[in-house]
């Protein structure tokens, strides 16, 4: 009797310091990018916290104004380009090669590069607060003329390292995307067929074509800046016969489409985690996936939105408007699924399903919100008031982070071995959603009232509102704490996982946790079924049972 | 650890979807299909603004003389043609006219980057010139670093050549520069169809 590699080194003893330096292994890489993320998670929440100080008194009176413009500018960009996107990169590499049965990335030493990316436009991005003239100040968009100003003369100012550190960003996202989209499509499992893919792969796809095809705009627009700020030309200087509402253009064209990057796969986390928190399987299953591509081809023609009031021309503003309500239809189609697999399921209120569950009512309330702001005299109304930047943190805090969390929570067991701890979890759930929703749902009144966004002082009649939403972002600052607490000491003296505490079903449900370096290796089931068969009986892969009962026994002699 | 699996559970397989299967081409062909997009968008800026410009064209320049970005542009094109012909005697194992093929390929990839820099030091207006002289040498700058790229590729190519035994079955490398090759080729009809052509 050989031991067959896959299931007997189900608990390999691997040193913890294999974090720490270059690794190839996609489970390594994973955990690096989302403790890293978390680690800048906790610098951008800082600076938050700063932020609504100040906006506590009507007054300028914690930080100067200067100071407040790069503390907003810097808040931005590193929550996007330092935390959610490298905690979702996190997230696929853990996520797709287990749960479409391939041993690693499809190039492993590319994926190494990309990761170690972060910490060089990380660090770079932080300098920045350290260099003469202070970091770059004129917000995360970086629209020109405020960003190719450059009173000091210096060649390293803090706008220059903040373009240095974005471009990096996109050479590291870009090198990723390229991973991600050539190991969904060459590395399934035998039997997996693109409609046998759980949705979090399609959702993957989905969001990575889009960073394919929209980040070199977004690279060509910020060459052109670079050049404007440095070299001196004219490519956004009317004074030289350029346009700065072309930047917007380039701008955009990549930044709306990368709300999708971020959200898409937030769907699929959704659209994983309801059915096995509801033991029922995702209703709809075709159209879910098939509305992520939907939302790919419409989001790349929706981003003349944020410049109705730019001076586009009429026509533009309503066929930029008509598309973008277009967006609600297949996102609609995905609430309706959601629904309709929540629907006389057998809930149980797990920490991942309140987070699901949170996000969700989150999701509905910033859809509401982003069809108003789509409708032209709305937009131009609240535009640049508090009601978009509430809007904004709806999706990315109120949706998106709470489905990372609630992801983290479902996932942690499989790639740590340990099992979180629910009470410490609950408590995050309760302080984040209370959170969240007290220092966003405020910013919609003070929109609507007129405040303006990226002021550090305001007029006494929005003092009320302001208070509630700096008692909730101070809330949101402690809700960090029970989470950071229960990943710690969970992950160092947790109880130990079996291979599926959740009972879910999946390709990576049918590893032990941790799963072994290469995961499956060469044994890599059969898959015979769609995913999400619960409630039916139905298996997903070929001999279910007796891999079942392999890792069963396995776990039992551990 | 005394378990085992059956190994008729699982199945085996090894080509497609095997354990170490080289996707080096996909992720290429990936990359290129991005990278083009960076081109689209300087051409959809140039686009932009020079429809837009009052006076396009900076004060004393009448426009861009076309005759010799012409021939330029003949060489570029056909060198296509005869990158194709060495892939083509790699294909029959015929190294030495392999090797042949691809100097040439690389010699009139090297002839357009010189005319390029020939044409450049004879120009009256500069980088920062207004719109025009921005885009023509942002756009003319960023296809021949792609020109240079890909004669850095070939060179690479031809090195690993003399390595023994390195072509036998197939070398995705020479395939990938090749693809890489055609694409700056295309890029720049495009661009000389949009800078040189259209001066109206």
């Amino acid at each position: 009797m050989t031991p067959t590699p896959s299931l007997a080194q189900g608990h390999p003893q691997l040193s913890w310091t294999r974090y720490l330096g270059f690794s190839t292994d996609a489970k390594v890489i994973g955990i690096q990018y989302i403790v890293l993320a978390f680690f800048f998670f906790l610098i951008g929440g800082f600076l938050a916290m700063i932020i609504r100080g100040e906006l506590l008194t009507p007054p300028a009176d914690l930080v100067d104004r200067t100071v407040y413009n790069g503390l907003y500018t810097m808040h931005g960009t590193i929550m996007l380009f330092l935390f959610i996107f490298p905690v979702l990169n996190g997230l696929n590499n853990l996520l797709i090669p287990t749960m479409i049965g391939a041993p690693d990335m499809a190039f492993p030493r590319l994926n190494t590069a990309a990761f170690w990316l972060v910490p060089v436009f990380g660090s770079l991005l932080i300098a920045s607060f350290f260099v003469p003239g202070g970091p770059a100040y004129s917000g995360w968009w970086s629209y020109p003329p405020v960003s190719i100003q450059n009173p000091l003369g210096n060649l390293i100012s803090g706008q220059s390292l903040w373009l240095l550190a974005v471009a990096l960003s996109g050479v590291s996202s870009i090198m990723g995307a390229i991973n991600f989209v050539t190991t969904i499509l060459r590395m399934r499992a035998p039997g997996m067929t693109l409609f046998r893919m759980p949705v979090f792969c399609w959702t993957a796809l989905a969001a990575q074509s889009l960073q394919l095809i929209g980040l070199p705009a977004l690279t060509g627009g910020a060459v052109m800046l670079l050049f404007d700020l440095t070299v001196g030309t004219s490519f956004y200087r009317p004074e030289g016969g350029g346009d700065p509402v072309l930047y917007q253009h380039f701008f955009w064209f990549y930044s709306h489409p990368a709300v999708y990057v971020i959200i898409l796969p937030v769907f699929g986390i959704f659209s994983e985690l309801f059915p096995v928190y509801s033991r029922k399987p995702l209703f709809g299953y075709v159209y879910v996936c098939l509305a992520s591509f939907i939302i790919v081809g419409l989001g790349l023609i929706v981003w003349v939105h944020h410049m109705f009031p730019s001076g586009v021309t009429m026509w533009m503003r309503n066929l930029f408007m008509f598309t973008t309500m277009l967006i609600a239809v297949p996102t609609g189609v995905k609430v309706f699924a959601w629904l309709g697999t929540l629907w006389r399921g057998k809930i149980q209120l797990t920490t991942p399903m309140l987070f699901c569950l949170g996000g969700l009512i989150n999701f509905v309330f910033a859809g509401i919100t982003g069809v108003m702001l789509a409708t032209v005299p709305i937009d131009i109304h609240v535009s640049n008031t508090y009601f978009v930047v509430g809007h904004f943190h709806y999706v990315i805090y109120g949706a998106a982070v709470m489905g990372i969390f609630a992801a983290i929570y479902h996932w942690f067991p499989k790639f740590t071995g340990r099992m979180p701890y629910e009470g410490l979890g609950k408590l995050h759930f309760v302080l984040t959603f209370i959170g969240a929703n007290l220092n966003f749902l405020p910013m919609h009144p003070l929109g609507l009232m007129g405040m303006p966004r990226r002021v550090s002082s305001y007029d006494p009649e929005f003092a009320f509102w302001n208070v509630l939403a700096s008692l909730g972002a101070f809330l949101l600052g402690v809700s960090i704490i029970p989470f950071l607490l229960n990943m710690i000491s969970s992950w160092a003296r947790g109880p130990k996982a079996t291979h599926n505490p959740w009972n879910a079903i999946g390709l990576e449900w049918l590893l032990p946790s941790p799963p072994p370096v290469e995961n499956f290796e060469e044994h890599v089931p059969t898959v015979i079924s769609r995913p999400y068969g619960y409630g039916t009986g139905l298996p997903l892969v070929e001999h279910q049972d007796e891999i079942e009962r392999q890792l069963t026994l396995q776990e039992a002699s551990a | 650890m005394t378990t085992t699996i059956n190994p008729e559970l699982t199945a085996e397989h090894g080509e497609g979807h095997g354990a170490h299967a080289n996707h080096n081409l996909t992720g290429f062909i990936i990359f290129l299909c991005s990278e083009s997009v960076i081109f689209l968008a300087f051409f959809s800026g140039y686009a932009i603004l020079k429809l837009s410009a009052l006076n396009w064209l900076p004060p004393g320049v009448d426009g861009l003389e076309w005759r010799t970005p012409l021939i330029n542009t003949a060489v570029l094109v056909s060198s296509s043609g005869t990158i194709v012909l060495a892939e083509h005697f790699k294909g029959k194992e015929k190294l030495w006219l392999f090797r042949g093929f691809w100097l040439l390929t690389m010699a009139m990839g090297s002839y357009f980057l010189y005319g390029q820099a020939v044409e450049w030091s004879g120009l009256q207006f500069g980088f920062t010139s207004g719109t025009f002289g921005g885009t023509f040498y942002l756009l003319t700058g960023f296809h021949g670093l792609h020109v240079a790229t890909g004669i850095f590729l070939m060179g690479l190519m031809l090195v690993k050549s003399f390595l023994p035994g390195n072509y036998v079955g197939g070398e995705q490398g020479v395939q990938a520069t090749s693809l890489f090759w055609h694409f700056v080729d295309v890029i720049w009809i495009v661009l000389f169809l949009l800078i040189y052509v259209w001066q109206g």
